[in-house]
């Protein structure tokens, strides 16, 4: 217990692992917190915040520890959403159905979008991703069965069959979804952490070398794209359950550079950089657009200025101070 | 399936073609020579129909429009070379697809500011206004011929500058190999702002001559830029002739899907189910196409020769 003790401390040492801690310390205390303060607001943006949180770790463990820039990500959330939205029309609410399947269904168009972006590398893989996604994109533009544009509005949240755990209940859902960003991240770590793992972070630095003792990366990578995708599948599908309703805009091209900056803001192949990431984007945008409508013209070249001289994020800011001090 | 509307189809496919190739010819000639994902491409389209337009309308002339909007992109995408894009050339995709996205955000905003949210209308030029006979009981607007004319001009152009010109050897240079093109005593950077520049002129054309029909409006390149994307990558990244017969493939595809498809379908399906699935299935068209080419040529159709 010491030894933890005395680890922690360590830690918190570098800034960055404070602000990491304070992020989630305010996630884990706004349902209590928030209402008390009146401002109950706050509980559903933190909630939206933390499913992006999900969504970016996902893209963070393709990208950070595979090299892998996938530029519709996104399209995993909608394929998660979608299929709770479209059970959900056809009268199948139960979560134990639905939640397989969108699960599964994430996977498994990640299998196929995997097993042909990954046959190519670089500016390629960046097109073929963006083109595949925007695939989804139409598609769910063209089903006007489902709403087309408008989107499609879910009458009944996901049902456990269990009593007292209801997703209508605004605390249940928050716990849930803070439960499955806790989850996420504790998923990446020990992927990472893996065998596994490291075969993906040394096809990332030397990817012939890898082949040459005698690896197939191609097998590693398009498992981890797979794990990815049902990760934002996951968040996709919370996110519709938080909002009762989806739309292709889910899935918008725009939404997948939003991951990816999300995950650079945040640190890149840092554990919850993607998390702080998150946070720090979609706070910072809620604070821009109440302040003008035009917020993007100031967000546009804030992101590249990031880009250019915040390299490694807020995580890598804030470690290379405490270095220097 | 009669072939009056299946040649009208078959001319807009081509038109949309034409339009697809104006776009992905500076695009693959920026990541041929440069390395650089410039998703700000497509802004340059949007910028294109914008200026040309405002000009357009003033001066009451669209052609005058169209002429002075050359001049105008040309310093725009150099400027916007020189300012942002320069630095981002050492750095990896990742920083480059980051940037750039940036900038979508900024010109957009930018453009809603000086524009407004409705974006902008410009009409007919009055001599383009009219419908052709091409014989055969077949009719077909001006306008739409005159995008073809334009098109096919520019890339019979293009054809001419890249293969029979000194400057045309250099860019093929860069394109297939540019480290050895500078060591052998080419400016690259100059070589960089020339090309950046002649891509937005050529983005800029795609997007002010598509406005008549279309209206110019606030993030009207994205949806242009993506499917330039899909062109390109068919092509072979850096090839223009490449991105000319893609460009002419996929506009057509895609255009005689949609409006054909479900009557192919109603061969092997039943009605109801042909009805619904067309639209889908037409959708997805071509990037079912482009997973098929990747599939069997994973460097596009056309790679340029001797490139890494």
């Amino acid at each position: 217990m010491q030894k933890y003790g005395r680890r922690l401390m360590g830690a918190l040492r570098n800034p960055a692992n404070v602000f990491t801690a304070l992020v989630l310390v305010i996630f884990a205390l706004t349902p209590i917190v928030a209402p008390a303060l009146d401002e109950s607001f706050y509980v559903i943006v933190f909630a939206r915040i933390m499913i992006w949180g999900i969504a970016a770790v996902s893209v963070n463990l393709i990208m950070g520890y595979g090299g892998l820039i996938s530029f519709g990500h996104a399209v995993y959330l909608g394929i998660g959403g979608y299929t709770v939205g479209i059970l959900a029309f056809h009268g199948v609410t139960s979560a134990w159905i639905q939640w397989p399947v969108a699960i599964g269904l994430s996977g498994l168009v990640a299998l196929i979008f995997g097993a042909i972006s990954l046959r190519t590398k670089g500016v390629y893989f960046i097109m073929i991703t963006l083109a595949l996604a925007q695939m989804i994109f139409f598609l769910s533009v063209s089903a006007e069965r489902y709403g087309s544009d408008d989107g499609l509005s879910i009458l009944a949240r996901s049902d456990f069959g269990v009593s007292g755990f209801s997703l209508n209940d605004k605390t249940t859902m928050y716990y849930t979804i803070f439960a499955f960003l806790l989850a996420s991240v504790f998923v990446s770590w020990r992927l990472v952490q893996s065998r596994f793992g490291t075969v993906i972070r040394a096809a990332k630095s030397n990817d012939p070398r890898v082949q040459s003792i005698g690896v197939a990366a191609y097998r590693y990578r398009l498992t981890a794209f797979v794990i990815a995708g049902m990760m934002c599948g996951i968040a996709g599908l919370l996110q519709a359950n938080l909002e009762s309703f989806v739309s292709p805009d889910m899935m918008n091209w725009q939404r997948s550079g939003e991951l990816i900056f999300m995950v650079v803001l945040g640190g890149m192949s840092t554990l919850f950089g993607p998390v702080t990431g998150a946070f720090v984007f979609l706070m910072l945008s809620e604070i821009l657009a109440g302040w003008t409508i035009h917020w993007h013209i100031i967000f546009g070249p804030f992101l590249v200025l990031v880009v250019l001289f915040a390299r490694g994020g807020i995580a890598g800011l804030l470690t290379r101070r405490a270095e220097r001090d | 399936m009669d072939y009056v509307l299946l040649t009208e189809q078959f001319l807009n496919g081509f038109q949309l073609g034409i339009i697809l190739f104006l776009m992905a010819a500076g695009l693959t000639l920026v990541f041929g020579i440069m390395d650089l994902v410039n998703l700000a491409h497509g802004s340059m389209f949007m910028i294109g129909a914008f200026v040309g337009g405002t000009i357009a309308l003033l001066t009451g002339s669209f052609v005058v429009g169209v002429i002075l909007m050359v001049p105008a992109m040309l310093v725009i995408g150099v400027v916007v070379e020189m300012t942002a894009l320069r630095t981002l050339y050492p750095r990896d995709h990742l920083d480059q697809v980051l940037a750039t996205f940036g900038l979508i955000l900024f010109f957009n905003e930018a453009t809603r500011l000086i524009w407004g949210p409705e974006g902008l209308v410009v009409p007919l030029p009055a001599f383009l206004d009219g419908i052709v006979s091409l014989g055969f009981g077949i009719t077909y607007p001006v306008y739409r011929i005159f995008i073809i004319v334009i098109g096919l001009l520019v890339a019979f152009g293009l054809y001419l500058l890249v293969g029979k010109t000194r400057i045309g050897m250099l860019i093929r240079a860069g394109a297939s190999n540019r480290t050895m093109a500078g060591v052998l005593g080419v400016n690259i950077p100059k070589l960089f702002s020339i090309v950046f520049g002649l891509g937005a002129v050529l983005a800029g054309l795609a997007g002010l001559i598509i406005t008549p029909i279309t209206q110019a409006a606030i993030g009207m390149g994205e949806d242009v830029l993506i499917l330039a994307f899909v062109v390109i990558v068919i092509g072979g990244i850096g090839s223009i002739r490449g991105a000319f017969v893609a460009s002419i493939v996929t506009g057509v595809i895609d255009t005689l899907g949609r409006s054909f498809l479900d009557v192919v379908l109603l061969l092997f399906l039943p009605a109801n189910a042909a009805e619904s699935a067309g639209p889908a299935v037409s959708s997805m068209l071509i990037y079912i196409l482009m997973a098929a080419i990747l599939f069997f040529r994973p460097q596009g159709l056309f790679p340029p020769k001797g490139a890494r």
